[in-house]
């Protein structure tokens, strides 16, 4: 066994990777107020980053991190539920005028302060609808040490090349823990630049072409007056009520990602020939998943394994892959199965098992349990 | 070259008679007076009345959120670069002033290189005519007809409390121009708050009441203060480079492994008395032969009082799932990792209990080891002291790989390694 082992093993946490490909990946400013179990990705931050800003407030945090997209230089933040809460109208603001930057949001164990130390997987639905008016954000998720490294640069990527804000999900084990990792198994990062308008003609902050993405200039411009508006808004970038222009523009927030939704898709699927049962995880209970499988694996069983990374805008690719499936479990760290109900809505057809808990992380014996059930 | 900076000073989008009309055309008279082209200058405008002005302006234009403006301001003044020659200028109502008061008091403490301007009609005018923070004594306001127990909050004077570079409280009426010049002057943070009324709501509720008597009754003194204070740029900027997978990171294999599977161990402390750090150490001692290993920490909110536990898994096989829920070692050295083990203790049969002999020894059906760590090491070192135990009485790693690994721990340099050589 050991041979396999012997390549560049490294003792580390995920906060280390995350901020490492963060900034590989492009970002610039990383604005933070302190928050548990975050912490770590801000003290990392302060040691790499090429700006690092100490907000008063998640608000601010927010409205700062905005200043800087407008002037072209993407922005990170991480923080946990009761922090994001305050940020919610300020990620409207920024998805409004389509200036890009990427939300950490590290759970711990809700409702309110909860336990601050306790990881969870409880703010899914609050993610979902954190956008007014049904329009989401790019989400991405954690299941292990090497999405630290490629979901990060998948986030910073996406929201550069979307312009929009991305939230990276993942909780407190996922981001604290330390484990054991080939370093060798890091993929290079390439640096995502903003698409950058170009010409001598008339400049409209939101016009776009057939990609859905208005080319970005920053305020900074000296030939091009540039307008950034978080209100319903016409291509120039001035506030309007309803005219037909303003609020194609705000469909095509919904538009734009739909069209791009492919180049953001990233999930894992371990499958086998004849298994009826898939088993639906992210994030730290994807840990408890894989183990699962594997065991289950070991005993003869014959059992699927779909690690979601992108959460949202919902694949309907998941949905493909979960259909052909007589037992379908889905595990994932809260009361009730939040992604199980936003697939599957409030009553979800008798086949689609949840596995859930709250105060402490899933374990395999019960995902394992679960498929072996007759239920 | 044009320099407008409206495009029509006499078409404004505000009511007939509007304090707002005053404030935009005497900034573009000001910053015309500076020099100033409408490109240089980017406006942030917050939501109320005079935030629908944008469309007017030929400058950059970034509206946002009510109250906000200036938090976003902010973020783009401090990211500025320093030869940028651009104008940052926020506009403002009482309303947002009110509302996101903490953002003007956190930019003028940062010295934000930009220009704050209050449209004080002290009250609420998108909203029909509330009070705000900035509505005086004796002003009514249709929802507030007999406004009088409270007094207007002294926006300048606290700006001054803050170390405000530059504040000024000036009446809305007439030709301010060189006064909001004096302002935008400034190389770090300025606020100006513009005295004026709004017709449709101030006048209605205040038949007959003019501006000059409502700034004397009200108390508040048309003032300017100006501080000497360094415009720092830079200030954000630490300007790392070096990545942070850096060599002290990796662990290699340099002994074979000594056991096959998989062990889990789990360590229970109070804070403060190197739990964690003697977790981390027992993870990256069994990487030196090789094996894989995490750690998983648990302590209350408080990091100086309360448990410290941690989960450690080492295995010959890659690890999955880094919870541990029946640990086969516990190692417990205090009354608060006792509890905090506990449930764990009286659930497991199949455990070995490695308890300082200080405490009393729980019911379990596992086996319990009592056994002399806080005295022998001390409290501090009590978890490492255990940790040495549990590696050379229980063979799961080379003691060859614990010495070495020590002699690489930062703990070496401190306290010598007879310290638990001799201890077990
Ligand atoms: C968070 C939030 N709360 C409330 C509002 C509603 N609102 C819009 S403008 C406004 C007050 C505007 O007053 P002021 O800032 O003094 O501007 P004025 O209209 O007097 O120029 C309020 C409360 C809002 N847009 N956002
Ligand atoms: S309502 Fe008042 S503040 Fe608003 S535009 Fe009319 S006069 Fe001005
Ligand atoms: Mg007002």
């Amino acid at each position: 066994m050991t041979e396999t082992i012997n390549k560049q093993m490294a003792f580390i946490d995920g906060s280390r990777l995350i901020t490492e490909a963060c900034v590989r990946a492009g970002a610039e400013v990383f604005v933070g107020y302190p928050i548990t179990p975050a912490n770590l990705l801000y003290s990392y931050a302060n040691q790499r980053y090429p700006a690092m800003m100490a907000a008063p407030d998640e608000i601010t945090t927010l409205q700062w991190m905005t200043g800087y997209a407008s002037l072209g230089k993407l922005p990170v933040t991480a923080t946990s539920f009761p922090g994001y809460a305050l940020m919610i109208e300020s990620i409207n603001m920024a998805l409004m005028m389509e200036l890009p930057m990427v939300i950490i949001l590290v759970q711990r164990l809700g409702p309110a302060t909860g336990t601050a130390t306790n990881g969870a997987q409880g703010d899914l639905a609050v993610v979902h609808g954190s956008i007014s008016g049904g329009f989401q954000l790019p989400t991405f998720c954690i299941s292990n040490l090497q999405d630290c490294w490629e979901m990060s640069a998948k986030a910073v990527e996406t929201a550069i090349k979307l312009r929009t804000p991305v939230v990276l999900l993942t909780s407190k084990e996922m981001v604290m823990t330390q484990m054991s990792f080939d370093l060798t198994k890091l993929t290079e990062i390439k640096k995502s630049e903003l698409a950058v308008f170009e010409g001598d003609n008339l400049y409209k902050s939101y016009e776009t072409k057939e990609n859905l993405i208005p080319s970005f200039l920053p305020v900074t411009q000296n030939q091009h007056q540039v307008r950034f508006t978080a209100s319903t808004h016409n291509k120039e970038g001035i506030l309007q009520n309803t005219t037909p222009e303003a609020l194609d523009n705000t469909r095509r927030l919904k538009a734009k990602l739909d069209l791009h939704l492919d180049e953001f898709l990233f999930y894992e699927l371990d499958e086998t020939e004849s298994a009826e049962t898939i088993i639906l995880s992210f994030d730290i209970t994807a840990q408890a998943s894989r183990e699962a499988l594997h065991k289950l694996r070991d005993a003869g069983e014959k059992v699927d394994l779909l690690v979601a990374k992108t959460l949202f805008p919902m694949p309907d690719k998941y949905h493909q892959i979960l259909a052909s499936y007589k037992k379908v479990i889905i595990a994932e760290e809260n009361l009730d199965g939040q992604y199980r109900h936003l697939l599957y809505g409030s009553k979800p057809p008798s086949h689609i098992k949840g596995v859930n808990a709250i105060g402490r992380m899933i374990q395999p014996e019960e995902i394992i349990k679960e498929v072996n059930s007759n239920g | 070259m044009d320099n407008r900076f409206l495009i029509d000073s006499k078409d404004l989008p505000f009511c007939k008679g509007c304090g707002h009309a005053g404030v935009a055309q005497n900034t573009e008279k000001a910053l015309q007076k500076m020099g100033y082209n409408p490109l240089d200058v980017i406006f942030v405008t917050d939501i109320g009345c005079h935030g629908i002005i944008d469309k007017s302006l030929r400058s950059h234009t970034v509206h946002g959120l009510h109250g906000r403006s200036v938090a976003l301001a902010g973020g783009i003044a401090a990211g500025l670069p320093k030869d940028s020659g651009k104008k940052v200028v926020v506009f403002i109502g009482d309303g947002g002033a009110t509302i996101g008061m903490q953002h003007l008091l956190v930019a003028a403490h940062h010295n934000f290189p930009m220009t704050v301007v209050i449209h004080n009609n002290m009250l609420y005018g998108m909203t029909g005519g509330q009070p705000s923070e900035f509505t005086p004594c004796g002003f009514n306001t249709p929802t507030a007809p007999n406004r009088s127990a409270i007094g207007a909050i002294d926006m300048v004077r606290l700006m001054e409390g803050v170390g405000a570079a530059y504040v000024s409280r000036i009446s809305g009426i007439g030709d301010f121009s060189d006064e909001l010049v004096e302002a935008f002057s400034q190389p770090g943070f300025s606020l100006v708050e513009v005295m004026e009324i709004c017709p449709s709501y101030g006048v209605k509720s205040n038949p007959g009441m003019k501006l000059k008597q409502v700034i004397e009754s009200s108390g508040l003194q048309l003032h300017k203060n100006k501080l000497e204070r360094s415009v720092n740029h830079n200030e954000t900027y630490s300007g790392f480079n070096n990545s942070l997978l850096t060599d002290k990171l990796v662990v290699e294999k340099e002994f074979d492994p000594v056991i096959k599977g998989t062990v889990r161990i789990l360590l229970g402390g109070s804070a403060g008395e190197g739990t964690q750090s003697a977790a981390e150490f027992l993870a990256r001692t069994a990487m030196l032969s090789g094996l894989y290993a995490t750690k998983k920490g648990h302590y209350p909110v408080t990091v100086g009082v309360g448990f410290s536990a941690a989960e450690v898994i080492i295995s010959d096989k890659p690890i999955y799932y880094s919870g541990s829920t029946k640990p086969d070692y516990m190692l417990i050295t205090s009354q608060d990792g006792l509890e905090y083990a506990m449930p764990r203790i009286k659930k497991s049969d199949t455990s070995v209990i490695l308890l300082d002999s200080s405490l009393e020894t729980p019911e379990t059906a596992s086996t319990v080891i009592s056994t002399d760590l806080r005295s022998k090491a001390g409290s501090r070192n009590a978890a490492m002291l255990s940790v040495f135990k549990l590696i050379k009485d229980y063979g799961i790693l080379s003691e060859a790989s614990l010495l070495t690994a020590f002699s690489r721990n930062k703990l070496s340099t401190k306290v010598p390694v007879e310290t638990f050589t001799a201890n077990i």
